[in-house]
């Protein structure tokens, strides 16, 4: 007995340049803000530019670039709706805006599936925005997208960056790149620089804390002009 | 006609497990098809035609339907899929990505979206049968 998804899925994304992971250990860091600001960012410089929500069972990105009412094409497969500039893709197209209570192995046989039909067009970057922590999704992509990257988000909290020095050294011990840490939501003072080098990774910039970026969710044009956004900018081209 | 993308997978994976058997030739190719995913017999069939490589081009495509079966988590409950009682949304969904069956199914006795599909999710290659160099 074998699984026919396995097999089609690096094909499903061999038009894509590069495939970045946003991470964390740590819940609620800001990876999808992260996420959706750094493909639209991408994506006003020109480059072509998808964003694939990865968190099955809490997906967020819609909702802060204020994404509704569009609908993937079908096409031998599943073709990524281009929406904001973005080709887009997420689970609520299938479970719309009801709960999705799915357990570990359902979550990762629905990652599988829905990579095993989506057919990625050219694209110069696809940003995943990833659930948190090293569970099915994580394993996941590191078992079927052996070309990944890893852009790793914490707070300054010592909480969540132990969260993330953890999956920092996963990933080493399993020579996946990382190509550096956010550190985001920053209140008071950077922590981080040192850590981060000191554990071997590059530390790529600082977001400060923005009152107002709440005001700004679903609504890309508000979205770049926050102060969040323009720090985002900044570390941009680190990457 | 995301049935293609299926078909697409099953080939590459037969032409796989002929290699890693050493199968020189393809005879016959088993394949379940899990009733939750409703996938479309005779699209994916003609797929298969479509998509068929040199070595597989006298074999067999057989189509094994399994029914879907779910056995809820919290009161044991055991139940089988009927495609009739899924409104249009929920079995778009449904066949796109099985697992939103936890959307849009509830366990009949107890009502939780909490439970095991037992049987019939969707597509697995069962087996490939085929000849060796030596026979
Ligand atoms: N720099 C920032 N300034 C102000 N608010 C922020 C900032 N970054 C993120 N937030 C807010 O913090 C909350 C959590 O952010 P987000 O959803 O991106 O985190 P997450 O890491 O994706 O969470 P999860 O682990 O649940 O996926 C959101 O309400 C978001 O708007
Ligand atoms: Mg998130
Ligand atoms: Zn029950």
């Amino acid at each position: 007995m074998s699984d026919p998804r396995i097999e089609v899925i690096e094909r499903r994304l061999e038009k894509v340049e590069n495939i970045i992971a946003v991470s964390s250990g740590k819940g609620g860091v800001g990876k999808s803000v992260v996420a959706s600001t750094l493909s639209l960012e991408l994506s006003s410089r020109g480059y072509s530019v998808g964003l694939f929500d990865l968190d099955f069972t809490s997906p967020s990105t819609h909702v802060i670039l204020g994404i509704q009412d569009v609908f993937p094409d079908e096409e031998y497969g599943i073709i990524p709706p281009l929406v904001k500039g973005l080709r887009y893709m997420s689970i609520i197209f299938y479970a719309l805006d009801r709960p999705a209570p799915l357990r570990g192995s359902e979550i990762s046989d629905a990652i599988i599936e829905v990579l095993a039909i989506t057919r990625w067009e050219e694209l110069d970057y696809l940003i995943i925005d990833m659930p948190p922590g090293m569970g099915d999704a994580t394993l996941d992509v590191i078992r079927l997208i052996p070309r990944i990257k890893f852009l790793m988000v914490s707070t300054p909290s010592k909480v969540a960056y132990e969260t993330v020095r953890k999956q920092l050294t996963l990933l080493r011990g399993l020579d996946f790149p990382v190509i550096g840490v956010i550190e985001n939501m920053v209140m008071h003072s950077l922590r981080l620089r040192s850590q981060v080098e000191e554990d071997g990774a590059e530390y790529l910039g600082s977001i400060n804390y923005d009152p107002v970026l709440e005001e700004a969710l679903g609504d890309i044009e508000r979205l770049k002009k926050t102060a969040m956004y323009a720090e985002l900018t900044k570390i941009v081209h680190h990457i | 006609m995301h049935e293609w993308a299926l078909a697409e997978g099953i080939v590459s994976t037969a032409v796989r497990v002929a290699e890693d058997e050493g199968l020189l030739k393809i005879t016959e190719i088993v394949i379940d098809i899990g009733e939750l995913q409703q996938v479309e017999h005779e699209i994916l069939m003609f797929a298969l035609e479509q998509l068929k490589t040199p070595t597989m081009k006298d074999a067999r495509f057989v189509l094994k339907p399994i029914q879907g079966r779910f056995r809820c988590r919290v009161c044991g409950e055991e139940w089988a899929f009927i495609p009739e009682t899924v409104d249009k949304e929920a079995s778009e969904a449904i066949h796109f990505v099985p697992e939103m069956a936890h959307v849009y199914i509830k366990c009949s006795q107890c009502g939780s979206p909490d439970f095991d599909v037992t049987e019939g999710r969707g597509v697995w290659l069962e087996s490939v049968k085929g000849l060796k160099r030596d026979e």
